[in-house]
């Protein structure tokens, strides 16, 4: 087990220009506790799976270190670094039984043939894999392959962190929930330090403690999953995490005021000296209403989800999307809303105004 | 009008795929095909196509028998969930080939492929090939060469279930609009129920070869006249209990009771199979009419901006659904309000109860 140090570290392939541009991933500078449950969160492309090359040794960082507690591990190979990795697809042997492949980790390893029993019947019960031990890994279902590998990354002691690359990519929809929550379990009962690599919301929420989100090779905010839906500290994350995302609005400033449209929009920013960034407000839709004392809006569209709709209006050209519970009535005539100042901010250039 | 299934079914190598069918999908309608893989939404969409010819029945379209009527002799267009194109022709040469394959003037494709482009957020890479291109944009390029040729039936077989779910979103919210003015009847299958709500429209319940339930989609998501058809339209999955029914009230344990609606005022005492929505069991006590139930805490699972609780009810495991980022420890206990006059109830058939 160990805590995970990102020493000033930037990334770049081929390219031998220094600008900003061609770094696949820009600075990071980080510190990851010791059995902390992290998601990288991001779309293709953002530097996620970049990142995670250089934390397990595929990769050396063209600047920077990477340190497991207090060692400097920048050019260990990956062999050396104790580390246990998870793949989008399965990784077993077919030809041996679900037992030997949970075994195979220990054995190279020398571990005592009765220490190895107890610990793959422990991993095994974990994973409730324990009736199918005796079976051939060729007969399982995808999902139950992929318990191998992720029971492989579990079963040895001696590891520092446990690396998980969109593990559950091939597993069907009905099945995901049930692997996503056990992974959780899994991590609240080992106690290693964990990395989940993925682009998908719920996966990423639902496991990690501290959930990285990455956009364009920048870690764009670090934070708990109510941080990332409550306080989105850039444009990106309101907009990429939540269905659907947060509204963001063109604005200007006036008197220290947001004004959006032509009306004051109170918010949770205080904004002095913005002068020269591009300005915008942001507001998710669950933090938009009905209210005649707001300002006037068109109604151009209502989706009704079943369990709530998505309304769609508009302001002087704007669209601006808005959450209304299943019993919430709609205005037939003269629709105002207006924003939960405290859940609305401004944003500077895409980043948050304090 | 439109497209009419009478009596259609489908046997293959002496198994049966599709049941006997009667469906008509109307002319113009943006249709759903809902259920799980192997429930015969592929099936239904090649029969339709006339991919496939039925084992019984007849195939209607637009008021003509089409039964046995080849697809290349239909007007129909298919987009699959894989991304179909021609990987050594452009974006333009893609969209183009069913017009040139139809013989079309050379100005009238230039046309017609300028304006789908458009439509599809295309037009800035015509020049381009599918290889240079994101998964989202191949897959406007297959959608456009099917809305191209204008035909009459466009069936979609899961053409999102490829895509991140960012860009999902987006094109759930464009696809309707995009065939709105066309006059092109629609068929899109998906596994799905939230993708069905989001694309509206109609919606066709399927469970192992049937059509269970056919209306508004939004209807049958709300009145669903089986416990069949609310769990193929529920995700999360519906909650089910057995409820007690004596002197007024339901029951779902000695203390848990609440008074029994005037729906079923006339439903004998006994033992009845309840249904209840999981966005209808919410950790918020402002829950109008609702009871109070206390359960422990399996999983909690948090999308963007929805929280889904797994909770150990009377041993029951029920799901719980609230609006924003609610985090629970496992284990740890957790009150739940049910709003009861959204239940549902359900004979030994699993039909609907109420009158």
């Amino acid at each position: 087990m160990a805590k995970i140090t990102l020493d000033k570290i930037r990334h770049r392939y081929g390219a031998s220009s220094d600008t900003e541009q061609d770094f696949a991933l820009k600075e990071i500078d980080a510190v990851w506790s010791d059995g902390g449950a992290y998601a990288l969160l991001g779309p293709s492309g953002c530097g996620k799976t970049t990142l995670l090359n250089i934390i397990s040794g595929l990769l050396t960082p063209t600047e920077g270190a990477v340190l497991f507690d207090d060692r400097d591990v920048t050019m260990t190979p990956t062999s050396e670094r104790q580390i246990a990795q998870v793949f989008q697809f399965p990784v077993v042997y077919d030809t041996m039984t679900v037992y030997d492949n949970l075994a195979f980790p220990l054995r190279n390893r020398g571990v005592p043939e009765d220490q190895i029993r107890v610990r793959v019947h422990e991993i095994a019960r974990m994973l409730d894999l324990e009736s199918m031990l005796r079976r051939r890994a060729a007969k399982l279902s995808a999902d139950g392959k992929q318990k191998i590998s992720l029971g492989r990354g579990l079963v040895r002691a001696d590891v520092n962190v446990i690396m998980f690359d969109e593990p559950l990519t091939v597993i069907d929809p009905h099945l995901k929930w049930l692997l996503r929550s056990k992974l959780k379990e899994l991590h609240q009962q080992v106690g290693v330090t964990m990395i989940y690599v993925t682009h998908d919301q719920t996966e990423a929420l639902t496991f990690a403690d501290q959930v990285v989100v990455m956009y364009d090779g920048t870690v764009v905010q670090v934070g708990t999953p109510v941080d990332l839906f409550e306080k989105p500290m850039h444009t990106f994350v309101g907009h990429f995490i939540g269905s659907p995302g947060m509204n963001v609005l063109p604005c200007e400033m006036a008197a220290g005021e947001a004004i959006f449209a032509g009306t004051a929009v109170p918010t949770a920013s205080s904004a002095t000296d913005l002068k020269s960034a591009v300005l915008e407000v942001g507001v998710r839709p669950q933090f938009v209403r009905f209210d005649t004392g707001g300002f006037p809006v068109e109604i151009v569209k209502v989706d009704d989800l079943g369990r709530y709709r998505i309304v769609e209006v508009r302001r002087e050209g704007h669209s601006i999307k808005m959450i209304a519970d299943e019993d919430e009535k709609i205005p037939s005539e003269n629709p105002r809303v207006s924003f939960e100042p405290e859940h609305t901010r401004i944003y500077a250039d895409g980043w948050v105004v304090n | 009008m439109g497209i009419e299934l009478r009596n259609v079914s489908k046997l293959i190598d002496g198994e049966t795929h599709i049941y006997a069918t009667d469906l008509t999908l109307q002319k113009g309608g943006f249709n759903v095909l809902l259920g799980t893989t192997l429930s015969g939404k592929t099936t239904l969409m090649r029969l339709m196509a006339g991919l496939e010819r039925p084992t019984s029945g007849e195939v209607w379209f637009d008021g003509e028998d089409v039964t046995g009527v080849a697809v290349q002799k239909r007007s129909v267009a298919m987009v699959y969930q894989a991304f179909v194109n021609y990987p050594n022709l452009s974006v333009f040469d893609n969209i183009a080939s069913p017009l040139r394959v139809a013989r079309r003037p050379k100005a009238e494709i230039r046309e017609r492929v300028e304006k789908i482009s458009e439509l599809l957020k295309l037009d800035s890479m015509l020049d381009r090939y599918p290889g240079e291109l994101s998964g989202g944009q191949q897959q406007r390029t297959a959608l456009a060469r099917a809305l191209v040729k204008n035909a009459a039936l466009v069936l979609l077989d899961e053409p999102l279930a490829n895509l991140d779910y960012k860009l999902r979103e987006e094109l759930r919210d464009e696809l309707p609009k995009l065939f709105e003015d066309t006059g092109a009847t629609v068929v899109y299958a998906t596994s799905e129920p939230l993708e069905a709500l989001m694309l509206g429209g109609f919606t066709a319940a399927l469970h192992a070869g049937r059509v269970i339930q056919y209306g508004p989609t939004a209807d049958i998501y709300r009145n669903p006249t089986s416990l069949l058809s609310a769990r193929v339209f529920s995700d999360p999955p519906i909650n089910t209990a057995t409820v007690s029914k004596t002197e007024g009230r339901f029951a779902l344990s000695e203390e848990i009771s609440w008074p029994v609606p005037d729906a079923y005022a006339n439903l004998a005492d006994g033992a009845y199979t309840m249904g209840i929505r999981p966005h209808h069991l919410t950790l918020d006590e402002s829950a109008d009419n609702a009871v109070r139930i206390s359960g422990t805490v399996l999983v909690a699972e948090i999308s963007g901006s929805e929280s889904v609780i797994h909770v150990n009810v009377h041993d029951n495991n029920w799901v719980s659904e609230s609006h924003g980022v609610r985090p629970y420890e496992v284990g740890a206990s957790a009150h739940l309000f049910m709003k009861v006059d959204r239940c549902l109830y359900f004979g030994g058939d699993g039909e609907l109860l109420a009158s």
